[in-house]
């Protein structure tokens, strides 16, 4: 994006003869492209994410995100610290959904040991893993809100989002950085109470819901925001290897809990207890930024649906499998993607057989749907660029790592 | 359009009406000899802007502790609970005092004197347009003629300031927020105008106090919403544009801070910010009082028609006047605060389409409504 140099003002050469005999000269006024740095401390970048934008007037004509500011080696500590050490470091690539995470690494790990894990550990991981989405989902909601300028649906989500963390912290003691899930299982099993309690938010979340629906969701200015602003077509995402809700809203009916089944998503699919959301062009075109918001929040109550299930399944038994307090993996190499909520989260485990990986290597959902802002935010306003920008839902902690 | 200067010319050739407010007659009463007789009007003045910048500094300081407390209520929680000890009552001189207390930046490549300026010229027109607003039918700074136009012009003055503070901070940033307010300004002020045009046109006069005993009748409910069916609608548009034209969610574009940092007030701290703040509070109670003056029955009130009646001693009645004024303008404080919690803001463009092509219009129309039902009532009842 080199700026073109031009001279603000050209004459014309030859003036203008007008009908009273005077000459006019005439002369044209460049009006230039301002070239912005949105970020890395713009409220609407979600962190430290600097977006190049060019604009004429409040058009935006071109975009280019720049990456790095948070980065933190941490695909390189997963060289240097041993398997279960480098549990913790996960949490932090996306801080939002940091079950997701440990469960994706763990779960890298146990194929590469063959391990099984308990069907009780299974189900409270399943139960995190989904708290957790509907916690990430809430913080996506609220501050697409806050993108937008309505300040009140964040608060009322981070209401519901608090009840969240406390239980989790009944779980394991951490609000945020959970390291629960572990290589194996859970690192113990949840207190006495704590499944009723987490029965009692899925009746409660579900007025609340409601709520959040009613208010900001088919609200006038919301939908007139949002509708037929940076439509992503269905080619387009799939070229662009976007996942997740981002994928979903632009029409392609994939998800990874359903399609390439892991734990129990499949299980609880047959059962019928949940079913994957489509974005279906509700209010605009398909896969504009309303189908994508749209995802992300019908997903929180088949969420609570997945939950329902394990609170229903759920059986006594122990929470951890056969593991060494110190790991020695195997020697070979493991895949394992699983759907994080902001899209596929895959982690790459190599091992020689001993104590520390070879290579540990994440693809990051956010890092692969940042991508296509440079394709859709030009031709938009600067209003629609923070819009378009709060629905891809980056989290800049995982685009860096 | 409400050109400064020639509200101004007006004026001048307006002159006051009734010659003086009841400081100066008070002064031309009890004053020592020893004053000659053409300080008395400056002293007046004098008294009046001391009066004037205290009381608005005053209602903006409990309007942002209101505000905070609406917001935090709308958003299940407390607000501010602890400075000062009864419900946070202290946190807005907490926070005045912190921002005394900041460091006076003012950044490098900045134009130092219209960088200062800005938040003088904002804060100056504000109080300004104040002058002309009578709190109670003896309690007045200026008795203008004029006094709805004046005070529309001077408002608009501001508009001015901010754009100012915009280029003058030397980033990016502020000047998309100030350009956006000039947009915005200008594309709202003809509706504002245009709607207050309708009550103006039942009340016949631009003066505020003449306006408001315009509508004592009927045991103080004669009022223009009462008399024309077309102030309804004129109110509605009328709040509209005035939530625009003070910088207001949902059309608190200029400031956007999701959007542009915080717009025009991005390079702005401490004392100087908190003049840009001040000048949005009594902005939002000016346009209230021009609503409730000339929407909502100005100072009359059943109330004020029984002390009245009874022949309570005066500054009584003035007193119930001046509560009547001030509750109804904060009723439109109130739900300008609502508003703004409530709802998303809106994209540029939408702005502007609402402004010219539904608002302007939809304005017009009101206008030759009620002018036509004041010409035909006044042809009936001839």
């Amino acid at each position: 994006m080199a700026t073109e140099h031009k001279p603000s003002i050209t004459f014309h050469p030859e003036p203008r003869q007008l009908p009273g005999g005077e000459r006019e000269y005439m002369m044209d006024v460049r009006t230039g492209d301002l070239e912005v740095n949105m970020g890395p401390q713009h409220p609407a970048t979600h962190g430290v994410m600097k977006i190049l934008i060019r604009t004429d007037g409040e058009m935006v004509t071109a975009a280019q995100p720049h990456l790095g500011f948070l980065h933190r080696c941490a695909e390189k500590i997963g060289e240097n610290v041993e398997w279960l050490q480098y549990l913790p470091y996960t949490d932090r690539y996306d801080y939002l959904s940091s079950m997701n995470n440990n469960l994706g690494y763990s779960m890298a790990v146990e194929k590469l040991l063959g391990v099984e894990i308990p069907r009780r550990a299974e189900m409270i991981r399943t139960i995190c893993a989904e708290l957790n989405r509907i916690a990430s989902a809430l913080v996506a909601f609220g501050t697409y809100g806050l993108d937008l300028g309505a300040f009140t649906p964040f608060l009322y989500a981070f209401r519901e989002r608090e009840w969240l963390l406390q239980i989790f912290e009944k779980a394991c003691g951490a609000r945020l950085t959970y390291s629960y899930l572990r290589i194996g299982g859970l690192f113990n099993d949840v207190p006495p109470g704590w499944l009723e309690e987490v029965a009692h938010f899925c009746d409660v979340f579900e007025e609340k819901w409601q709520e959040y629906y009613d208010l900001l969701m088919v609200n006038h200015i919301f939908v007139k925001r949002t509708a037929d602003i940076g439509v992503i077509t269905k080619e387009q995402a799939l070229d662009f290897g976007l996942t997740g809700p981002m994928l979903r809203g632009s029409g392609v009916d994939f998800d990874l809990r359903r399609d390439l089944p892991y734990m129990l998503y499949g299980e609880a699919h047959d059962a019928g207890a949940w079913k994957v959301v489509v974005g279906r062009g509700e209010k605009g075109t398909l896969g504009d930024c309303w189908d994508r918001i749209y995802v992300r929040v019908a997903e929180m109550m088949q969420s609570v649906g997945i939950v329902r299930w394990c609170l229903a399944n759920i059986e006594e038994g122990p929470v951890l499998g056969d593991i060494a307090k110190t790991l020695k993996v195997p020697e070979g190499e493991a895949y394992v993607g699983i759907e994080n909520p902001r899209g596929e989260l895959g982690h790459y485990a190599v091992s020689d057989g001993g104590k520390v990986a070879v290579r540990c290597r994440v693809r990051g959902p956010s890092f692969c749907n940042l991508a296509i802002l440079e394709d859709i935010m030009p031709g938009t306003l600067l209003g629609d660029a923070v819009a378009i920008i709060g629905s891809t839902d980056v989290v800049i902690g995982e685009t860096d790592r | 359009m409400l050109n400064p200067i020639v509200t101004g010319a007006a004026l001048v050739a307006e002159a006051p009406a009734q010659g003086g407010n009841l400081t100066l007659d008070l002064l031309r009463e009890h004053a020592p000899a020893a004053l000659p007789g053409w300080s008395l009007p400056l002293i007046t003045a004098l008294i009046s802007v001391v009066i004037v910048i205290t009381v608005i500094s005053l209602l903006a300081m409990v309007s942002v502790w209101l505000e905070r407390k609406v917001s935090g209520h709308i958003q299940c929680r407390y607000g501010p609970m602890y400075a000062g000890g009864w419900h946070g009552w202290a946190q807005s001189i907490a926070d005045g005092v912190k921002l005394l207390m900041k460091e006076d930046m003012i950044p490098l490549g900045s134009d130092k004197a219209l960088f200062m300026l800005a938040p003088a010229l904002v804060l100056g027109a504000i109080f300004g347009a104040f002058v002309a607003m009578p709190l109670a039918p003896d309690f007045y700074f200026a008795d203008i003629h004029l006094g709805a136009f004046f005070i529309l012009g001077m408002s608009s003055l501001t508009t001015i300031g901010v754009v100012m503070a915009g280029w003058a901070s030397n980033s990016k940033w502020s000047l998309y927020g100030s350009m956006r307010e000039a947009a915005q300004v200008v594309a709202y002020e003809i509706p504002l105008g245009l709607s207050l045009m309708v009550p103006l046109m039942v009340a016949g006069t631009f003066n505020l106090l003449d306006a408001s005993a315009a509508q004592s009748d009927y045991w103080g409910m004669g009022w223009f919403v009462f008399k024309n069916p077309f102030v309804i609608p004129a109110g509605i548009l009328f709040f509209v544009a005035a939530l625009a034209e003070t910088k207001r969610a949902p059309f608190d574009l200029p400031e956007a801070e999701s959007e542009l940092v915080a717009g025009f007030l991005t390079e702005y701290s401490g004392i100087r910010w908190s003049f840009f703040f001040m000048e949005e509070y009594a902005a939002m109670y000016l346009m209230s009082l021009m609503a409730a003056v000339f929407f909502l029955g100005g100072f009359e009130s059943p109330v004020l028609h029984v002390a009245r009646q009874a022949e309570w001693h005066p500054i009584l009645c003035n007193l119930i006047a001046a509560t009547t004024l001030i509750a109804k303008s904060m009723f439109g404080v109130l739900v300008m605060m609502w508003v703004r919690w409530t709802l998303p803001r809106v994209r540029i463009d939408q702005v502007m389409t609402m402004g010219y092509k539904y608002l302007t219009p939809l304005a017009l129309l009101c206008a030759l409504g009620a002018a036509l039902w004041e010409a035909g009532k006044a042809w009936i009842f001839a």
